[in-house]
């Protein structure tokens, strides 16, 4: 079985991919965890996780284009420089 | 030398040989998992003889590596259980989940025992034996089965046994659920005697060192 591990560096933070194992089972699979992932005390907590837990979404459609959906799609800025110099408000 | 002196070579005579033994995994384990486990387990060992190593060379006016490297092959104090060769897996994790069974009652002694220095050291190592132990408890359950496993068990029990001081061996036995074996069963398995594999395994263990005596290195 393949199990993804995530890890913890400290207290508060995110948990954070750190990579797979093999394990022929989840009481390996933990002991395996803090072997490759906690033993120089690089990891506040781990989660250890059968990859079969894990579904993966990577299919995603953007039909018409719709960027001002995603937040790196729309230029606030320019927008505004726009909007201010039609206003004539341009601190400049 | 002191009775101190001499049971803390025991047991670092013990972990050495045996991390050394399990060391010879390193690179051939059935997977790579449990590669990097079991040599981290034996690397742990070492780490725990060197300790021991230390409170004894300070008693005995020397240094842990002239006593880890530098005795003669019948000065050591080794328990043969920890001396046999690499076995198939199934053997070595016999060996593994009975040594764990005799070191566990064997901290714990120290542990309780009124030498401060001894018991905080024998409180560390236990820190990291509890792991070993789980190690060990989930190979003994993954082979449970496996006769080749149960083969394996009684025939290195006697020398499990010898392991422990006398006072400790019924302990193991009940711990265990085996009974203690006759007297001429441990002859063969007492410390002082050895396996027949340890005079090679001298050689190879203190080559280096014996290449440049008195080096720094």
């Amino acid at each position: 079985m393949i199990y993804e591990v995530f890890r913890q560096e400290r207290k508060g933070q995110a948990f954070a991919h750190a990579g797979s194992l093999e394990a022929p089972n989840d009481e390996f699979a933990e002991e395996y965890a803090r072997e490759f992932y906690g033993r120089r005390q690089e990891s506040e907590a781990l989660w250890v996780v059968p990859r079969t837990a894990v579904h993966e979404i990577d299919d995603f459609v953007d039909e018409l284009g719709r960027n001002y959906h995603r937040v790196d799609g729309y230029s606030l800025k320019v927008k505004l420089k726009e909007a201010r110099d039609r206003a004539g408000t341009s601190p400049s | 030398m002191t009775e101190r002196a001499r049971a803390l070579l025991e047991y670092a005579d013990d972990e050495l040989i045996l991390g050394w033994r399990d060391s010879e995994w390193t690179g051939v384990a059935p997977f790579l998992e449990e590669d990097v486990a079991f040599s981290s387990i034996s690397q742990n060992e070492v780490g725990h003889a060197r300790a021991l190593y230390e409170i004894a060379a300070r008693e005995l006016g020397t240094t842990a590596d002239e006593l880890a490297f530098d005795r003669k092959p019948d000065e050591y104090r080794s328990a043969p259980l920890v001396e046999f060769r690499r076995m198939d897996w199934a053997a070595t994790i016999a060996r593994h989940v009975l040594y764990e069974a005799a070191d566990e009652i064997r901290v714990e002694a120290l542990k309780d025992s009124g030498d401060e220095e001894v018991a905080g050291l024998a409180a560390k190592m236990d820190r990291e034996e509890a792991y070993h132990r789980i190690h060990a408890q989930m190979w003994e359950e993954r082979l449970r089965g496996e006769p080749r496993f149960q083969a394996a068990l009684d025939e290195l029990w006697p020398a499990a046994v010898a392991v422990l001081p006398e006072e400790l061996r019924p302990e193991l036995a009940a711990r265990t659920g085996r009974d203690l074996p006759s007297n001429s069963l441990l002859l063969a398995h007492e410390r002082g005697s050895h396996a027949e594999e340890w005079p090679a395994l001298w050689e190879e263990m203190t080559e280096v060192r014996r290449s440049v005596p008195g080096a720094a290195w």
